[in-house]
């Protein structure tokens, strides 16, 4: 007792004191407050006539029965630092909560702190798994507010790359989900084809990830010369591979075990949840910000809308195979129809000077100085500005005091909201299924975090 | 610009904001009879909740007839038939910013909520679990307020002191 500091198995108080989160954890039942215990087993939607009754809750069942477990945050399963803490009785999950916020880095801070030109830096960290549809929704936060348009070829080259992008971490869920319910096949499938994609990265933009690729005003550089042939082979390659996944996975007795009928999610409940994106659609509601609220050139490419009818295990997963079909349609369209021009805007204020001109005109030199020094100036306004990315809605709400760096940059990061599902999710499946659940619920923790 | 829907608080100030979003301004005792009239109205997702420190700008524009306070919280609605988005601002307040919670109305507001509560300190009454949800439990402050300084936990790879 004599040092407070001394970690040992003797002092389990300060052990736990040293970790624990308080209430953000899951409580005992007869601490919680019943809203909150109405949430913890996922039935908190309100729809007509079914108004939740906290009373209906069993809160009667002693706490010796059960046993809380916590799952997380460092688990290989969880894709990240997720901390789930689920209540079990026997195998089966009664109530489960996520514990999230250990990888807290404030980059909304920080994006305060940041020139609306290096924002990007900043923003493309968030979701790391797509780095360009991050960039691309700060961006065009900045634009909406400058008013500036965009380069038909930028726009094209954006929607590309982010299309890319899409196939790219659906590639990666498709690996982990594989890996979660035992299929390192797919794992190394997965991870194989992303490398496609991510060659492509390195060769356009210099980086694998994180890119930094969109600025605002376009794209950081043009695209390399043949891209044209790298993109065919890539949309080639892995439209024949998907089908291999198709046969390695869908007719799959174990995975069809692990994933047809588990954990279903109804319309009404995901809308009350705020959820979207391939979980939305799993559910049967045709909402792609894509098609219904069209950005960039979306509305002259021809795609369909994946969607799924049960909201299950399973349908996550067509949603998200199939999507990955969708977008290489539209890359074929972007490499069949990319416009000649400009690669980012003319506008000096947004775009530094070309490098030759830089070597023989002084103020050309000063203007790209003070443009990477200083920054753009942004008017006074706000903003909200979305865009689907692989996992949802992808929001970015901007507030400009007509300074060089954003006075409040808020993203609204589609993990963060998706991860609510998972009480309802998980709750009345067995442990097993919890690891299916948080695998095609697709949370990025980076994003969830910030 | 759209109107409001018939059972909204009568007198909420409505502007248009950019990228054709519809802008309302209520005070903090409509702000949950207006989104429900909305949600009523067919605004079926609450789409984002977060709160904006506005302590450099005490005077900044507004519509007329808004008191600006330092504290404001942002809702963005959408309505998939309509396929409209709705932005709801209201004024929560100087020291201590509370506004009501739409928990009983969008059960999916309760995430954001949390986090402007961690990160502001806004109190949403009748939130069913108003914890700290990114920060650690013991953190002091609430960091994305303007008057939270950068750097006020010093850096050090050794035997840095604890941040708390």
């Amino acid at each position: 007792m004599s040092d407070p500091t001394v970690r040992v198995a003797e002092r389990p108080d300060l052990l736990t004191a040293e970790t624990s989160e308080g209430a953000q954890e899951l409580l005992a039942r007869a601490i919680t407050p019943p809203a909150e215990l109405g949430r913890e087993v996922g039935s908190v939607v309100h729809l007509e006539g079914h108004g939740f009754d906290p009373s209906d809750v069993d809160v009667e069942r002693r706490d010796d029965e059960t046993m809380i477990l916590n799952m997380g945050p460092s688990h290989p399963s969880t894709h990240g630092v997720l901390r789930i803490m689920i209540e079990l009785d026997g195998e089966f999950i009664l109530r489960a909560k996520p514990v999230i916020g250990y990888l807290h880095t404030g980059m909304e801070k920080t994006g305060e702190q940041l020139s609306f030109v290096q924002g990007g830096v900043n923003v493309t960290r968030m979701d790391y798994l797509s780095p360009v549809i991050n960039e691309l929704n700060y961006a065009m936060a900045i634009e909406k507010l400058l008013d500036l348009e965009v380069p038909e070829r930028a726009v094209w080259i954006r929607m590309m790359m982010s299309e890319l992008n899409r196939i790219a971490s659906h590639l990666v869920w498709m690996a982990t989900n594989g890996m979660d319910v035992g299929s390192t096949t797919m794992m190394i499938f997965g991870f194989r084809e992303r490398e496609l994609i991510l060659a492509f990265f390195e060769k356009t933009a210099g980086l694998r990830m994180n890119l930094n690729y969109v600025r605002p005003g376009g794209v950081a550089a043009d695209l390399p010369d043949g891209w044209e042939d790298d993109v065919t082979v890539i949309c080639d390659t892995i439209e024949e591979r998907t089908y291999e996944y198709d046969q390695l996975l869908t007719g799959q007795p174990i995975f069809r075990e692990r994933m047809v009928g588990v954990a279903p999610i109804t319309a009404e409940e995901a809308l009350a949840l705020s959820v979207t994106g391939p979980l939305l659609r799993s559910t049967g509601v045709a909402w792609d910000l894509r098609r219904t609220m069209p950005y960039l050139a979306y509305d002259e490419v021809d795609f369909d809308v994946i969607v799924g009818t049960y909201g299950d295990n399973f349908d996550r997963y067509a949603v998200r195979l199939n999507e990955i079909r969708e977008s290489v349609r539209i890359v074929r369209q972007c490499v069949e129809r990319m416009p000649a021009g400009d690669y980012r805007s003319q506008d000096p204020k947004v775009t530094p000077p070309p490098r030759a001109r830089i070597g023989e005109s002084m103020e050309a030199l000063i203007h790209h100085f003070k443009l990477f020094t200083e920054g753009f100036h942004v008017p006074a306004g706000e903003v909200y500005s979305a865009v689907e990315s692989p996992r949802g809605e992808l929001g970015c709400y901007l507030v400009s005091d007509g300074g060089a760096k954003p006075y409040r940059m808020h993203v609204r990061g589609p993990s963060f909201v998706n991860l609510q599902a998972i009480p309802l999710l998980m709750r009345g499946g067995s442990m097993s299924d919890a690891i299916t659940v948080i695998s095609t619920v697709d949370p990025i923790m980076g994003e969830v975090d910030r | 610009m759209i109107d409001l829907p018939a059972a909204a608080p009568a007198d909420v100030i409505v502007a248009e904001a950019r990228a054709a979003d519809v802008g309302c301004f209520p005070r903090p005792d409509q702000y949950l009879d207006l989104v429900r009239a909305w949600h009523d109205d067919g605004f079926e997702l609450c789409v984002d909740v977060c709160a904006v420190d506005y302590l450099e700008h005490p005077d900044r524009e507004l519509p007329a007839g808004v008191t600006p306070t330092r504290f404001e919280v942002v809702t963005n609605l959408l309505s998939m038939a309509r396929r409209q988005r709705v932005r709801i601002r209201v004024q929560a307040g100087d020291e201590q910013p509370v506004v009501d919670s739409l928990f009983s109305v969008y059960p999916g507001s309760e995430a954001m909520e949390r986090e402007a509560f961690d990160l502001f300190g806004v109190v949403f009454t009748g939130h069913p679990d108003l914890t700290r949800i990114l920060m650690p439990e013991d953190w002091e402050g609430h960091p994305l307020r303007k008057d939270y300084s950068v750097g006020r936990v010093p850096v050090q790879f050794k035997e840095a002191p604890g941040p708390r």
